[in-house]
Parts: C-alpha cells; structure tokens; sequence
C-alpha cells in the first residue's frame, strides 16, 4: 500500500443528511485535519421527510427544508454538482466525474439511495414530461408544480412515500389512483391489520386503489397520458408518480473490492467490509447505503432506510474514525463500544399520524396494545415472542416507552 | 447560557428531543411539547443532538 500523507483530507461521497452528520461529528470529536465532502446535489444538505408531506402541500424551498449551518463544519470544503465515479483502496484515491482524482487519507462512503424508475419495453425514457419521483428537493419542486386541483395522478408504489404524496396531493384536490402489486398498502412494514386500516382512511378520502396490479404500458408521447394496467384496464392520468422504491449509489465502488450485494457491508463500527471478510480501518459507511449488523435485534446485517439512520451512523463514524486519525489510543476502544440506533420513523397521511419504533417488517406477530384500529391506538410487533417494533397511530406518550422495551431486547 | 428555541408551529411533538435532553425537553399529559429556553453551557452536546433528531427540525441554538 502506498504511503498516504497525514495531509491528505478525509474525504466524505455524499453530500445529504450522512455526510454532513459525518462531518460535524468528525469536528466535534476532534478532528481538525482537512475534511472534503462530495455531492452530487448543488444544494446544501437538507431534511427530505418534509417532500412529499408538509413541504408538497405549500411552497418548496431550499429554506423551508434546511439544516442548520454550524461553526464547527464552516472550514469543510464541499464540492457540490460532481459525484465520484471510481474509488481505489490501495491507491487512496476517488475520481470524480470532472475527471479529477483526490487523494484521502480515510474515506467515508454516504451516497445513499435514489429513486427506483419504472422500466418498460419502449417506454424507458423516465424524463418524459409528467412523469415524476420524489427523491429531491428539485424533485418536490417540480412535482408540487402539478399538484393543481382536479390533476389526476397516478401514484406508482403504495409504501409509505406513494402513500404520503397520495394523501398531499388528494388535500390539494386532485384526483388520486394508486396502483400497486402489493395486496394492501404499506404491508410489508406495519401488517396486516393496519394496512388494511390505512387503506380504509385513504378510500374514505376519496384516494382509488388498484391493488396487486402493476402498469405494463406508458401512454402519452411528447407529455404522459396514463398507464394500461395487467389486466388491461387504461387509466387516463396527467400525472404519474413512480414511488417503487429505491436503489443503492454504490456503481462508482465498482472493482474496490467492497461487500456491495445490496448498499455496502460494515461491521457495527460502521468500517467497511470487503467481499473476502477484510475489514477497512480507513473505509467507513454512512445512512441509508450502510448495511450494517444491528445487535438489539440480530446478527443479520441489513440497511435500515429510516430518518434517523443518515444521523446515528454519521456520528458513529464521526467518533471512530476521529479516534483512529488521533492515534492516540482509544480506537479499539470506541470501536468496540455498543451501537444499537433505535429506529425511528414517521409518517403523515391525512389524519392518520404514524409513529413507529424498531424494525416491526421483522415481525411474525402483532398485538393491538392500546386503543382501537380504527382509531388512536397502539400495535406491537414480535418475532418470537419479543418485541421489536412498535406503531402509533396518536398516542404518542402511550407510543413511547416501548422504545425502551424494544432497546432492552424487547423482553416483558 | 445557552439559549434554545422551539418553532412551536412546526413541533408535531414527536418527542424525539426528549430523550436526547431530557431536562430541558418533556412530553406533558396532553402529549404536547414543553421546553427550558435556556440550558447549561455543559448541556450545549445534549441540546445539539435533540436539534439533529428533531424530524420537523423545529429545534435551534440561538446563538
């Protein structure tokens, strides 16, 4: 391996949420040493729950959806607008797609996800006027455009993004058809029971469904005109919104080496992993691309794409890596320290006002708690017996000491 | 001192910053948000972290 240069930065792939988490939490633990972070987006880092609920139904700016700016980070160098195309373990380097290679001294990988398109035979051309996801603050732009009353629009995907940019664009007045191959909303989350709950508020709201169908043609030329769903219905729309989903930004690790069966593997030091089991001192992984064992519930490594992800995996890596760059000692220490980020997620969709803790997706039984399903209540979530995930439709103060249950192992 | 505000029109009262300060932040019988506006200078690390995991990001250092 090549010597690298103490001044070499520590360069950060990933210009959201991780990456500026990363950053700030590498300062506060005490790393003064050059610090480069690469995004592809020319805004600054920003809060992206927002776009496709409170932020879609008024007017979207960069403003409204900001992170604070603070002192700590004001020396970072950010170079917006270019994203990496190649990185070199041995060499230390990452390429950018101006062409330039930036020598690092640790690298930390936070380009997390984008949005899943919809591909068809022929209609391949996701740009087409009309069509649209929700990933990005410009994405949320351009589609709150649209969002004028009696537009119809057909949202693709019924997990909780189709549903959120549903309910937003139903309040707003249009006229809203899901369609979906799942058998229920948001199934694979919350269940059975809720999903069908959900389904029931959504209808009650006027929002159509067309359940365990998928869309085999695009119509429109110059500008969408609708979808011909597998059993040959055609639905007219002007607008199509493709929520199927995302997928991980880990093309440009291509040849490094690294675990990227799905995201990126790391151990629970957020270090990265290669394919032949070599963990990377130097290499870490941050947000949503991170697939990562999370020791309250298993061994498994999985990503967790929930909000609070980006923000306990980027101070993690903050704390590590500082502690590697002081060599001072203490890295096999807070390497080895315990790190079980609760899972924290949220959703808004009409009235119904979701929260939920833990990974309940993994779970092979449900329990109403609290309350009432077609009201305020409170479902648990078990595998095995022991709770691992929690949902609260209201109820907050009922909703929030299972966080502790389930952080405990989820014994009662 | 530091002083901490909470834009009272954007807190859903998720309570998220709760557990992060717990003496500054509280969750009241009515599930609504209460809060300290000012903590301790030694609680600056406490308060930063309820303001990252604020998902309205309602919570600000004023500095």
């Amino acid at each position: 391996m090549d010597a690298v240069p103490d001044a070499a930065p520590v360069i950060i792939v990933g210009g959201a949420m991780g990456g500026l988490r990363a950053a700030e939490a590498l300062r506060k633990s005490g790393y003064s040493g050059p610090l480069t972070v690469i995004g592809e987006e020319l805004h600054a880092p920003y809060n992206r729950p927002p776009l496709s609920k409170e932020v879609l139904s008024t007017v979207v700016t960069h403003e409204a959806v900001a992170f604070p700016r603070r002192a700590a980070t004001e020396d970072v160098e950010w170079l917006r607008g270019r994203s990496a195309t190649a990185a070199d373990l041995d060499a230390h380097t990452v390429t950018t797609d101006d062409g330039v290679k930036h020598a690092w001294r640790a690298l930390v990988i936070a380009t997390g996800l984008r949005a899943r398109r919809l591909t068809l035979p022929g209609r391949q051309d996701p740009s087409m006027p009309g069509r649209y996801t929700i990933r990005t603050l410009d994405d949320a732009i351009a589609l709150r455009e649209e969002l004028r009353e009696g537009r119809r629009l057909v949202v693709l995907g019924s997990g909780f993004l189709g549903c959120e940019v549903a309910a937003t664009a139903r309040k707003l007045g249009c006229e809203v058809t899901i369609v979906s191959p799942s058998e229920l909303p948001i199934i694979r989350p919350l269940g059975l029971e809720l999903a069908a709950e959900i389904q029931r508020r959504h209808e009650a709201h006027g929002v159509q469904f067309r359940m365990g169908r998928s869309v085999v043609d695009v119509l429109g030329d110059a500008r969408f005109a609708g979808v011909v769903l597998d059993d040959g219905e055609r639905l007219d729309a002007d607008v199509l919104v493709e929520a199927i989903g995302s997928e991980c930004n880990s093309e440009w690790l291509a040849g490094t080496g690294l675990d990227t069966t799905d995201g990126v593997l790391a151990d629970a030091a957020m270090r990265a992993v290669s394919q032949d089991g070599t963990v990377h001192d130097d290499v870490y992984v941050v947000g949503d691309i991170a697939r990562f064992p999370h020791l309250v519930f298993d061994q498994t490594p999985r990503r967790i794409e929930h909000w609070n992800i980006p923000t306990d995996t980027g101070k993690r890596v903050g704390a590590v890596l500082a502690a590697k760059l002081a060599d001072d000692g203490s890295f096999i220490e807070i390497a080895a320290r315990p790190f079980t980020p609760m899972p924290t997620f949220w959703s808004v969709q009409f009235e119904i006002d979701l929260r939920a803790y833990g990974l309940p997706s993994l779970a092979d039984e449900t329990r109403l708690l609290e309350g009432e399903l077609a009201g305020a209540c409170v479902l648990g979530y078990y595998r095995g017996g022991r709770m691992i995930g929690v949902v609260g439709l209201g109820m907050q103060a009922a909703l929030m000491p299972y966080r502790q249950v389930i952080a405990a192992g989820g014994a009662r | 001192m530091i002083k901490v505000e909470v834009d009272m029109n954007l807190c859903q009262h998720y309570g998220q910053c709760v557990f992060e300060a717990p003496r500054i932040f509280h969750l009241n019988s009515d599930d609504k948000l209460e809060y300290l506006a000012e903590a301790n200078d030694d609680e600056r690390d406490q308060v930063e972290a309820a303001v990252d995991v604020c998902p309205m990001q309602a919570i600000r250092i004023v500095e």
